[in-house]
């Protein structure tokens, strides 16, 4: 979830490709244009491997922190289907995030290197896992509206031009419908339901709206970077495309129920096509991000235990023949 | 500090969130395993993706969990990465003659028109 490139606009303009061969450059260029996949072995321009690592790791960890937040909520189910489908849905994510770590792992970073630079807060995850899932309604709203533009994201990606993320991303869309409609599925059943039901599933709206608004990350201006990172099927849609695409498949949905938005000045221009909206709070996103909001602490702490804990087991079953090699994927 | 979670399991576990982390160190997650999954008897097992495991019985468990968790498999082999050995994509050209190779193409053999003119010149 939230994979999309980030691209340091304080870099000069050649910055991307000045110490490449132009030929090999070239033939890299043109391979990606004609729709052809990179595989690992491949010729790749520094930047690219070192942008692709960035995203698909990031990614990676996006799944596993993610699944913190719902996973919260598999003791306290409301009955028993939900909490097979709910732990199902999380043993997915977990999955989800064990196909990214080895896609990102053909690009030449071991999986220890990911898990300590998480741990340590060097590398990110998707910002929306930094808040908590309050009431169960919470997890219904993740399920399906921050599913729904992770869903959004990953079919873009999807398109990209490195042969292991895409066939990643293909699994993870095909398994990402079911935690769509089982959330989809969980909203409509409290927001018919009695009056308690829809204020709760109201209150985890409100909520979870400006985090969703934050999904796709701020408006990334249009620079030379990402017209070399989109030539180079990196990037696949910019940020505001993809928050477009998922206000219009999602805004109707939500007032089809009778929900309310907490933005006044949502409303779609009958003119130009677009959602209109309230600028987000991008400051608060970048203290979120930076390590201040209500649950990085919690997150990480588990995250880091989970590893503490589990290292002896590795080590006793590590047999002395283990030779590491960078997987095929 | 103290972590106070909504989260009753992690608030019992009571973790100290400043503790420092003693980094993964190489082969903490295993090694890696290729998977090859058969969906249907009869069919072609095909490569799917890897695992980390630390034995190959290892890698079958994480491998149904990881590949076969929906629709159908009847089988899985796993292969340690180290133990593939595949050509490299820079010697593809290696590749480029077979379509040159017509001797091999059933559809470059045309005798009919031999047949024809054979069987005209029997008739006069």
């Amino acid at each position: 979830m939230y994979g999309n490139a980030y691209i340091d606009p304080s870099l000069a303009p050649n910055k991307l490709t000045q110490d490449e061969d132009p030929i090999k450059l070239a033939e890299f260029e043109a391979r990606i244009a004609a729709g052809d996949k990179i595989e690992p072995k491949d010729w790749m321009p520094t930047e690219y491997r070192k942008q692709l690592i960035r995203m698909i790791e990031q990614h990676a960890h996006s799944e596993i922190i993610g699944s913190l937040p719902e996973g919260t909520w598999i003791t306290r189910a409301p009955g028993f289907r939900r909490k097979l489908a709910l732990i199902a849905k999380v043993q997915d994510e977990v999955g989800h995030a064990q196909l990214l770590y080895s896609a990102a792992e053909t690009l030449g970073k071991p999986r220890e290197e990911m898990i300590n630079d998480l741990i340590s807060g060097k590398s990110k995850y998707s910002n929306v896992f930094n808040y908590p899932a309050i009431t169960w309604a919470d997890t219904a709203v993740i399920a399906w509206l921050i599913d729904a533009g992770a869903i959004v994201n990953q079919l873009a990606n999807s398109k990209g031009s490195y042969g292991p993320y895409v066939r990643a991303l293909d699994r993870i869309c095909a398994e990402e419908s079911f935690h769509l409609k089982y959330g989809h599925d969980n909203v409509v059943y409290l927001a018919t339901g009695t009056p308690k039901q829809r204020q709760m599933v109201q209150e985890a709206l409100t909520r979870w709206w400006p985090p969703i608004m934050h999904f796709f990350g701020p408006s990334d201006k249009i620079s030379v970077h990402t017209e070399t990172l989109m030539k180079w099927k990196v990037k696949m849609a910019s940020n505001d495309d993809m928050r477009q695409t998922f206000l219009n498949m999602y805004v109707p949905k939500i007032w089809d129920l009778g929900l309310v938005l907490p933005d006044p000045n949502l409303k779609k221009n009958t003119e130009t096509g677009l959602w209109e909206y309230t600028e987000p709070d991008w400051e608060e996103f970048k203290r979120v991000i930076n390590g201040d909001g209500p649950c990085n602490a919690e997150r990480l702490a588990v995250r880091r235990q989970a590893e503490e804990k589990g290292r002896w087991v590795r080590q006793a079953l590590l047999s002395k023949d283990s030779r590491y090699v960078t997987p095929l994927v | 500090m103290k972590i106070n979670s909504i989260d009753p399991r992690v608030n019992r576990s009571k973790i100290d969130p400043e503790k420092k982390f003693e980094e993964a160190k190489e082969l903490d997650q295993w090694q890696t395993f290729e998977v090859f999954q058969q969906i249907k008897r009869g069919m072609h097992h095909q490569h799917v993706g890897c695992v980390h495991a630390p034995s190959p019985e290892i890698a079958f468990l994480f491998a149904k969990e990881q590949y076969a968790r929906r629709g159908q498999c009847v089988n899985i082999w796993v292969v340690k990465s180290s133990d593939v050995f595949a050509t490299e994509y820079e010697d593809a050209d290696i590749f480029d003659s077979a379509p040159e190779k017509f001797h091999r193409d059933p559809s470059t053999y045309k005798v009919m028109d031999r047949i024809q003119a054979f069987k005209e010149r029997q008739k006069s």
